[in-house]
């Protein structure tokens, strides 16, 4: 499939700040299932960019600018050509063994509800794969979906205490429950056309390491594996340390952030 | 516990004895000179302590109220052979930590080879693997090391901790150094002492051979600290003064083009070392804790690529944690290819079920440990903890094992210290500063001794009662006497 992506991100301050020092994952890169035919990054202000990459291997382009700044907009557009893949990940740059992926963080802490769902709704599965989605479909039954943006600061433990989920919550919540069943699962950022979804936005989604097998994709939000409708960006243990963009600014009042995106399959 | 037999460093094995051959000299001036006027310099001493506001706080110590720790005018000695040793363990030791932290964060051959769990490395809080493949300049990650040794014999010295992160104490070194110059000068005539007020210059020596490759005038380093509430803030201060470079905050810098710059009235200059005294959770809200006010936004970007050296690397916790410390002689026989030349104090693993029986039938008799605790909190030592201490250790380490390990009690070596009753024996430890530049590897000839004040007591940290001394390390025969006497007051321009 070929996917045409037009993501623009823009930060309004009410106050002009001095400095502005970002880090974006907002570039995908070629695997097995996945093959980027064009991707661009573009900033409407004066600004330095250097592309590296973080500890988990993704790439990171990281933007320097000079202020006064008011507003910034950060503007990606690309082609990615996509194919059938039943969610498994292959021939991405992997750098750090998947035991790495069982331990917990500030937003994926062990919860011992979580533990106690994944236990029940995963009893009798077969073999890892087949517990795994399980614990997907039962994550996509349980909960409603919610589109609003994430709360920011919400752990997978408050998250699962609602009734209505964002897709970064439901990832969050997969990664601890599979975690405690000693599999290792992470969080993966990018975009995707989510089915009945009406105002597109950026994707969250899980992954689980199963042995022999490797790196398999699973979306609460639609209770499958991701397939060719997803471009896949970042990893990491949580959506922190996967996000788009994290940033710092130097100078006084609040920002508002304002995120349209546009995946849809091009002709 | 005052009955157990200890070795002490002067006196000999015990108490009674004349002192050992060499510090016969010491012995004399120690029963010639009056408590009195040993009291008398002591309090002089500590009088200028507080003057300069020294405060200080061993790594992880969280207590940060102003607060001086005492000074023991009775100096601790090291024999020139004794040295000699110990140094060779160090420099061992210290080169097994920099090649461990460079294969965990990069090949993890130790891992691949069955050497140490995977899930010990792999699910510990201290592998930070938001740095995993990012390679300090030079290779080099513990640049400065301050070991943490016991001493229960002439020649037996054990590693207690190692601390690869931001060890502190160095300053006390120098000024304890400073005051028994200035104020029991007849030891210096009567000993040759290796001088320790190099060390700003080894310290920055150090710090410039580890700048990235390519600078064209002299690379320009910084001492980064989070401001002056912190408890160690008057050390950052000192060494950024005596290494004659500038004291920074995190608001000073700013990382532009992956590069790190200071600002200061004559625009931007570039920084090349960066000696950081601020933890990794606080060095780049861009990559670590979102929510720090005292971080670089970016810096971590600006190491990536090999524009920035941080001193130490971030990371390095991995090397000093206490859940590694008992697989340390494994690590270095690892990476030395022989065995460790300091050894290790015996350590049982909690997490491993055996040990946790053998510690649990044993608690009046091991000193119990937290993990991930330090500055002696989440300590127990069984021979003088009361019952009820005991009990909640027994019921917390059968709750959380993995969280802790044991040790023995050792009959740690003591040093007559100037008491309320006059000179008695008080237990010491050791912290020797390690530097590790691109040139290698040197054990500066000195350290912090640290000394339990109360009679018996085995924990020296300065938020338990601890105090400090001075340890001086004897020139080998022929060797030149370098000391310089009285004039070197001025030279730090601490002069009284």
């Amino acid at each position: 499939m070929r996917l045409s992506i037009d993501h623009r991100t823009v930060y309004r301050f009410t106050a002009p700040q001095s400095r502005l020092v970002q880090m974006l994952r907002m570039t995908p890169e070629n695997s097995h299932d996945q093959t980027v035919a064009r991707w661009r990054i573009d900033v409407d202000c004066d600004a330095t960019m250097r592309r590296g990459r973080d500890g988990f291997g993704n790439a990171v382009t990281m933007l320097y600018a000079e202020g006064p700044i008011a507003d910034i907009e950060i503007a990606v557009r690309g082609e990615v050509l996509t194919s059938h893949s039943d969610g498994v990940v292959r021939g991405v740059r992997e750098v750090l063994p998947p035991a790495v992926f069982l331990r917990a963080t500030e937003a994926t802490p062990r919860d011992p509800a979580i533990a106690a769902f994944a236990a029940e709704v995963t009893a009798g599965a077969e073999g890892p794969v087949g517990m795994l989605h399980r614990l997907n479909r039962a994550l996509h039954e349980r909960f409603a979906l919610d589109r609003a943006r994430p709360a920011p600061g919400l752990s997978a433990a408050e998250a699962f205490a609602r009734p209505a989920a964002t897709s970064r919550d439901l990832a969050h919540i997969f990664a601890v429950a599979a975690r405690s069943l000693d599999i290792p699962a992470r969080y993966v950022s990018g975009y995707s056309i989510v089915e009945g979804s009406l105002r597109p936005t950026p994707h969250g989604w899980a992954e689980a390491h199963v042995e022999r097998l490797g790196w398999v994709g699973f979306d609460p939000c639609t209770g499958r594996s991701p397939q060719e409708e997803s471009v896949r960006v970042a990893a990491a243990l949580d959506a922190s340390g996967a996000a788009p963009v994290a940033g710092s600014r130097l100078g006084e009042g609040e920002e508002e952030l304002d995120v349209a995106v546009k995946v849809s399959a091009a002709q | 516990m005052g009955k157990r037999p200890a070795f002490d460093e002067i006196m000999g094995m015990d108490g009674d004895t004349p002192p050992r051959l060499p510090l016969a000299a010491l012995g004399k001036w120690l029963a010639d000179t009056p408590d009195d006027e040993l009291r008398r310099r002591q309090e002089t001493a500590e009088t200028t302590f507080r003057q300069l506001g020294i405060t200080f706080a061993v790594y992880g110590d969280t207590d940060t109220r102003e607060r001086i720790i005492p000074f023991d005018i009775v100096p601790r000695v090291f024999l020139a052979d004794e040295w000699a040793k110990l140094s060779e363990g160090l420099v061992q030791r210290v080169e097994a930590i920099n090649a461990f932290l460079d294969d965990i964060y990069g090949e993890r051959r130790i891992l691949k080879e069955g050497v140490l769990p995977e899930d010990l490395i792999l699910g510990n809080p201290q592998f930070r693997p938001e740095i995993a493949g990012m390679r300090p300049p030079h290779g080099i990650w513990a640049h400065i090391c301050g070991i943490d040794l016991v001493r229960t014999g002439p020649d037996a010295f054990f590693v207690l901790e190692d601390n690869a992160r931001t060890p502190s104490g160095v300053s006390y070194m120098l000024e304890n150094r400073e005051a028994m110059v200035r104020l029991c000068p007849e030891l210096f005539r009567e000993y040759r002492v290796e001088p320790v007020d190099s060390y700003p210059d080894r310290l920055l020596e150090t710090m410039k051979s580890v700048a990235p490759r390519g600078g064209s005038s002299g690379p320009v380093c910084v001492v980064l600290t989070p401001g002056h509430y912190n408890s160690a803030y008057y050390e950052h201060s000192f060494l950024a003064d005596s290494m004659g470079i500038e004291l920074v905050e995190a608001a000073d810098l700013v990382v532009d083009d992956d590069q790190v710059w200071m600002r200061t009235i004559a625009g931007r200059v570039r920084v090349d070392v960066i000696y950081r005294r601020v933890d990794d959770d606080y060095l780049d809200p861009l990559v670590f804790r979102a929510d720090s006010m005292l971080g670089v936004p970016g810096l971590i970007a600006a190491y990536a690529a090999g524009n920035v050296a941080i001193i130490n690397a971030p990371g390095n916790g991995i090397a000093d944690d206490k859940a590694i410390y008992s697989y340390m002689p494994e690590i270095v026989r690892f990476y030395s290819g022989g065995e460790a030349k300091l050894p290790n104090v015996e350590t049982w693993r909690c997490r491993e079920p055996q040990a946790l029986q053998y510690v649990l039938d044993h608690l009046d008799e091991v000193v119990v440990k937290l993990v991930d605790g330090s500055g002696g909190y989440g300590m127990l030592v069984g021979p003088t903890a009361s019952r009820q201490e005991i009990e909640d250790f027994r019921r917390a380490l059968i709750a959380e094992p993995h969280r802790y390990i044991a040790q023995p009690t050792l009959a740690l070596s003591t040093v007559p210290t100037l008491a309320d009753s006059g000179l008695s024996p008080r237990h010491v430890d050791f912290r020797p500063f390690v530097l590790t530049g691109s040139k290698g590897v040197q054990v500066v000839p000195g350290g912090l001794t640290r000394v339990a004040l109360k009679e018996g007591s085995l924990v020296v940290n300065s938020s338990q009662g601890g105090g400090t001394k001075d340890s001086f390390v004897l020139m080998a025969d022929g060797q030149r006497q370098t000391q310089s006497m009285g004039g070197m007051t001025q030279s730090q321009g601490f002069g009284a």
